[in-house]
């Protein structure tokens, strides 16, 4: 049933494109849904109607494995489309695609378009730049994970209602919390990716060697290092207290939070607007808790989200076509209001200072906390993000590692060993098949 | 009673074969060979470059213990999913076939789950049971009992078996009531004159004469469990916590279609493939014995 509405969709597309006559048209797979499917429309519409020349198609192509799975089965047929959205842990597997991707910066300079890395965020691109520092996909919507505390059910626990900054001060605050009869304390979205991958980046401890992957596929995990050990065993001494309760491995903690059924969370900057709509109680946005005792702490976070990718084998004018795309995503104005709109982080300084300037930071507290962590000090090669062959498979595994910890079936070490073992054979799997 | 057509044309009967043999080599033989073909491959996601690997995907499988251990949670699944599918609709087809009013509206209504696609059957059996906002959830915790099946591995398992069990009851179920029918009532009237009680009469008369049924269904459940309630899965602990309900389909699915690992993936699919094989030929041999035609 799927695959027909798929292939009615596609008959469509190409019924529609038929019709639009002298127009390059370009084809963008997307994998945003609900009001964000509709901001992606707005976005292709508006530089459509900005110009005459291109005509961008956005395509919804389910979730993010499917698009990228169906683009895949695109490219092995021959028509892939021009534009393709992926997500973070992607990441290495397009790279490592040589001959399926065009990296950004070679398009936008053989396309003559004014294009400079470093006008965007550094904490953003350098997630997709190689260790040359040449940006290989475009960012596009960009998030961290950052803390929310219900303010309402601290002060029902006699607190003055300011977030803990260290875990040291959050245990003390998350035992009286408990004491004051609250039946969820804390919990977290996306587990792997909040309290190891940020965990490390925040901490400036490296997830991976060759800067956690970035400087090449022989790279190897390094998350069995004393400190990662440590916050586990924390969270599974939290866990066992009661002061955290584990809900899953995407965002199914954001709404046990909004519900009021714990008071404390961390997860993505993204979910910000969904709180805001649902919580009936006064709450805060703040920087992730770290280690006081950890040098360097706290660093600065990691992204995740996506990134568009462009694809081999189009004409020379499709590809200009794309260039004039990607600078006006870029372009300041909407830029701004993407950020405003999905909570998204802006992609460049210029979308960041001019949304400061307007004084949207000061109408809503809490909007700026993603950038300014994401630019709490200038990336070094463990806070730069993460590049680690089918980390599909690899995030599973740590996942899966850390769920047998808070359950109490494992100890926090031979996790951590386990998951760095597991995790490396998958890397050396992916180094030999990508080899070229 | 054997009724044969016979064919006067050579090569009609051909002919009409010509459908049914395309559509199986295409949809079923071909992808089947290319399972077969890329285990023994390394291969980028985008097939840009393939290299013979010979048995090393094999070898990374069988030195994996996580991977062995989804063998013991397929085995678990599959025998709890097949046991209780059919001992719950032979009870519910027993006493829909003695219904005398309504008997229309019972069977409807027991077939209707039938109509239900298995991702949407497990996004219902999540939501019941949701660790934070499940209505079940609800009633089991004011029971005084710790249900959280995103973090207990055994609690997991019991919920997808139980949606993909609720699943197949309906399928059972009438192969069960069609059976139940076709027993001749003269049997079981003459049993019961003879003074042989309802439960005796069960399993000495009708137990006995359904046991090709039983049989077919186990074959069709064993297959349903191996092959089909990936779905179910998927929509509900997606092979979590733990990997305690990681299925060897399900991750035969993962590996391929979300982490595109197709060398890993069709290794998998040729174990599980023999593994059915062999599951299906042992049935035939060791229970069919039993079985009175």
């Amino acid at each position: 049933m799927r695959t027909k509405i798929r292939v009615g969709v596609l008959a469509g597309a190409v019924l529609l494109s038929g019709t639009a006559g002298a127009q390059t048209e370009i084809h963008w797979w997307h994998s945003m849904q609900g009001a964000l499917n509709d901001k992606v429309n707005e976005l292709a519409n508006g530089f459509n109607a900005s110009q005459k020349e291109y005509k961008v198609v956005a395509i919804f192509k389910g979730q993010y494995p499917e698009s990228m799975t169906a683009a895949i089965a695109a490219f092995r047929a021959g028509n892939a489309p021009h534009i393709l959205q992926v997500f973070e842990v992607g990441t290495a597997t397009m790279m490592g695609a040589k001959g399926a991707i065009k990296p950004v910066y070679e398009l936008m300079k053989e396309a003559g378009e004014p294009f400079d890395a470093k006008n965007y965020l550094p904490a953003v691109a350098g997630y997709y730049t190689d260790s040359k520092g040449n940006m290989l996909s475009l960012p596009f919507n960009s998030s961290t994970p950052v803390f929310y505390v219900n303010k309402d059910a601290f002060k029902k626990a006699g607190l003055d209602g300011t977030a803990p900054k260290t875990w040291k001060e959050f245990a003390a605050v998350a035992g009286k919390l408990k004491a004051s009869g609250q039946q969820c304390v804390y919990s977290t979205g996306w587990p792997a990716w909040v309290h190891v991958e940020n965990f490390s980046a925040w901490h400036n401890l490296p997830i991976g060697t060759r800067e956690n992957g970035i400087a090449g596929t022989d790279t190897e995990f390094k998350i069995n290092s004393p400190q990662h050990v440590r916050h586990v065993e924390m969270l599974a001494d939290f866990a066992k207290r009661g002061l955290f309760t584990y809900s899953g491995r995407k965002n199914e903690a954001e709404a046990r939070f909004f519900s009021g059924e714990c008071a404390m969370l961390t997860s993505s900057s993204g979910a910000q607007a969904n709180i805001r709509r649902n919580a009936k109680f006064d709450f805060s946005v703040n920087f992730l808790p770290y280690h006081d005792d950890i040098k360097g702490a706290p660093q600065n976070s990691i992204i995740g989200g996506a990134s568009l990718w462009v694809m081999t084998g189009k004409k020379p004018a499709e590809y200009r076509g794309v260039t004039k795309f990607f600078s006006y995503l870029s372009s300041t104005g909407v830029q701004v209001d993407w950020h405003k709109s999905t909570g998204y982080v802006p992609i460049t300084n210029a979308a960041y200072e001019a949304t400061k300037k307007d004084g949207y930071y000061e109408k809503v507290p809490g909007a700026d906390i993603a950038v300014r962590q994401l630019a709490n000090k200038a990336p070094t090669p463990n806070s730069k993000g993460l590049r680690f062959g089918n980390y599909v498979q690899g995030r599973e595994v740590i996942e899966e590692e850390m769920e047998g910890v808070f359950a109490g079936k494992k100890d926090a070490k031979t996790a951590m060993e386990e998951a760095t073992r597991r995790g490396n054979e998958i890397l050396r799997k992916f180094q030999a098949a990508n080899k070229s | 009673m054997e009724k044969r057509v016979v064919f006067r044309s050579a090569w009609l009967p051909y002919a009409l074969l010509v459908p049914q043999i395309a559509v199986t080599i295409v949809f079923f033989f071909w992808p089947a060979a290319q399972a077969f073909w890329f285990s023994f491959q390394l291969q980028d996601a985008f097939g840009i470059s393939t290299e013979f690997a010979g048995l090393r995907n094999f070898a990374d499988l069988l030195r994996d213990e996580h991977y062995l251990a989804s063998f013991k949670s397929t085995a678990v699944f599959s025998l709890l999913v097949a046991a209780s599918g059919i001992a719950i609709s032979l009870l519910l087809a027993t006493m829909a076939d003695r219904v005398l009013r309504g008997a229309l509206a019972y069977k409807t209504l027991l077939i209707w789950p039938y109509a239900v696609a298995p991702a949407v059957a497990g996004v219902l059996w999540a939501f019941l049971f949701a660790p934070s906002i499940g209505i079940v959830t609800y009633v089991i915790r004011k029971a005084g009992y710790n249900w959280d099946w995103v973090l207990q591995g055994d609690q997991a398992m019991l919920l997808v078996v139980m949606a993909a069990t609720w699943k197949q009851i309906s399928y059972n179920f009438l192969f069960f009531l069609a059976g139940l029918q076709s027993i001749p009532r003269s049997l079981v009237e003459a049993a019961a004159i003879d003074g042989a009680g309802p439960s005796r009469r069960f399993w000495t008369i009708v137990f006995p004469l359904l046991s090709p049924t039983t049989f077919f269904l186990l074959v069709v459940n064993i297959v349903y469990a191996f092959f089909d309630t990936f779905g179910v899965i998927d929509s509900t602990t997606q092979g979590g916590p733990a990997g305690a309900t990681q299925i060897l389909v399900y991750k035969v699915y993962y590996d391929g279609v979300k982490a595109g690992d197709l060398g890993g993936s069709s290794a998998q699919s040729v174990i599980l493939m023999l593994i059915v094989i062999a599951l299906t030929v042992a049935q035939f041999r060791f229970i069919e014995r039993k079985v009175q035609y």
